[in-house]
């Protein structure tokens, strides 16, 4: 006993460093790998390992070793019976230069001469935690050729069961891991789900309108662009696109004579056009949407920031982002697909539009991050071409408009804030 | 021929050659981190070339037990190399800790660097020498 004072206070540090590493590492195999090596230099002992029992193979894995060479097999088939052996066992372990204490023992060391005597370890420790083996510490002799005495079992014992904490809070978080996995797949899912029927839904608006066919669709991917140019979020950029599908919706309980006039609608009958926004925010509220303001962007797709649009007249910052962008992408169609009284308009008429009209019928800087991202596409900076490829090809000149939209970006960022601001 | 690779204060690890002698110097806290880099040092001499180590523990105030377990990996990498291994000016709280827990029956102990470089230089090395603070220690 003439070293017990430091034996203690080394093995007590050590199960300090022990906790330590247990709490402060991720990985898991790095993890096991720091404790043996803490168990290892806590009693200087030159061989060791820890191996896990998985269940649902039915084996032993190593999961760190030291000392013992690297042709070591990947796993160990572990029966029911050598697990209730291992048990039985329990977490005192049993010292193999003992004759072996127990039939469990001696059955246990007879089927797996590997983990036992082989590998030339000396402590065969089950790590069990709730009555149930979580894997099992190998240690070979130590390095003074003393046998383990019993303050050793003792501080083995307890590293031990650090060492199975450890392993079990592991597979907790790994467990808790996959059900979040599995969560966002579902949620993936359900997305899908919803976007194919917001799609069915817009394509069945279009339906109505023989001559609108595929505009809520191209309002949806106008929206999508602008959302993203302004740098709005994935979630936010999504509602954006679902915003563009059903904005029309209302549409649906219009008269059908009126949606498909060939005619410029008269005034007369435009209240019962104009009727589609508050009938597709009505529509829409009763639909619990993941996107907020869906059924508000829809109401508000005809204001005007100059407070000239319909159905609440409302101006500027009253009306939702969401909705300027609807309007910009829905009047970007309208303005170039051939309506039955009304022939598109060449691009450089659009854009000189769109110049005018910043800061009356359409929010200025909705239309810059229009402009910024068809000019994009034009010289390559964009991935994709998703607004030229919507229209024809003969139909764009990107040459020509290319200085229109550097224009109309300059001119409205230069003055068509006060521009704005000017209208109450 | 004296060769330095890398030197520091007592936080780091350095370690030098001479007369075909790598010297590396352990650090203040022997832990994980300055055990591994303690561990690649002498492993890197060793696959340099290098026959005979001396890891020097002057700045070392505490060896923790991944620092001792590192410095087993050591001893079993220099004997796998057939090289020979000796610590020097080892405190006595570490040393009675080496000695407890059976270093110090497979490597030297030496009180200082240069009696560590003379016991590695001297021809009939084989036995080693034991420290003269531990009389109960056998070899
Ligand atoms: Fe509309
Ligand atoms: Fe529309």
């Amino acid at each position: 006993m003439h070293y017990g004072i430091e034996k203690f206070l080394h093995a007590f540090t050590s199960l300090a460093d022990l906790g330590q590493e247990i709490a402060d590492t991720r990985d898991r195999k790095e993890m096991v790998e720091s404790a043996l090596q803490v168990v290892l230099g806590t009693l200087a002992i030159r061989r060791g390992a820890v191996v896990e029992y998985v269940e649902e193979k039915g084996s032993v894995q190593f999961i760190a070793a030291r000392g013992i060479g690297s042709d070591l097999p990947p796993e160990i088939p572990f029966t029911d019976t050598d697990v209730k052996d291992s048990c039985e066992i329990g977490a005192g372990g049993l010292s193999v230069s003992e004759p072996h204490s127990s039939n469990a023992a001696v059955r246990l060391a007879k089927r797996h001469p590997l983990l036992f005597e082989n590998l030339g370890y000396d402590l065969f420790m089950p790590l069990i935690m709730r009555d149930k083996l979580l894997g099992i510490l190998l240690l070979g002799p130590k390095m003074s050729e003393e046998p383990f005495s019993a303050l050793d079992r003792d501080v083995i014992c307890s590293m031990g069961r650090h060492i199975g904490v450890g392993i079990y809070n592991h597979r907790l978080i790994a467990e808790v891991e996959v059900r979040a996995e599995e969560n966002q797949r579902l949620y993936d899912d359900l997305r899908a789900t919803y976007q194919d029927t917001v799609r069915a839904f817009a394509a069945a608006i279009d339906f109505k309108d023989k001559y609108t066919r595929g505009h809520s669709e191209r309002v949806g991917r106008y929206c999508e662009i602008i959302a993203r140019e302004m740098g709005w979020n994935d979630e936010q950029v999504e509602g954006m696109i679902v915003a563009g599908y059903l904005h029309d919706i209302g549409k649906i309980v219009v008269d059908r004579d009126i949606i498909n006039s060939p005619y410029k609608i008269d005034a007369k009958l435009l209240p019962e056009l104009n009727r589609h926004t508050i009938a597709g925010y009505e529509i829409l509220s009763l639909i619990k949407h993941p996107f907020a303001d869906i059924p508000l962007m829809a109401r508000h797709h005809h204001e005007r920031v100059d407070g000239g649009g319909y159905p609440d007249g409302l101006t500027g910052d009253q009306i939702p982002m969401g909705a300027k962008i609807l309007t910009v992408a829905d009047s970007f169609d309208a303005m170039t697909t051939d309506r039955p009284y009304k022939r598109r308009r060449t691009m450089e008429e659009i854009i000189k539009d769109l110049g005018e009209n910043a800061g009356k019928q359409f929010e200025p800087e909705v239309v810059v991050a229009f402009a910024r991202a068809l000019l994009k596409e034009i010289t390559g900076e964009a991935q994709g071409k998703e607004i030229l490829n919507t229209l024809s090809d003969d139909y764009v000149d990107i040459e020509n408009i290319k200085p229109l939209l550097i224009e109309l970006i300059r001119s409205i960022e230069s003055n068509s804030y006060s521009a704005a601001a000017n209208v109450t | 021929m004296e060769e330095t690779l890398s030197s520091g204060g007592p936080e780091t690890v350095s370690s030098r050659v001479e007369g075909g002698v790598a010297i590396i110097y352990a650090g203040g806290y022997l832990n994980k981190i300055n055990g591994e880099r303690t561990k690649r040092e002498c492993r890197d001499r060793l696959q340099n070339g290098c026959r005979a180590l001396v890891i020097n523990f002057s700045d070392t105030e505490i060896v923790n037990s991944i620092g001792v377990s590192i410095l087993l990996g050591v001893i079993d990498a220099a004997e796998e190399r057939e090289a020979r291994l000796c610590f020097c000016n080892v405190n006595n709280h570490t040393a009675q800790l080496f000695l407890m827990l059976g270093l110090a029956r497979h490597v030297y102990l030496a009180p200082t660097e240069e009696a560590a470089l003379v016991w590695l230089n001297a021809a009939n090395a084989a036995a080693p020498p034991v420290i003269s603070t531990t009389p109960t220690q056998r070899h």
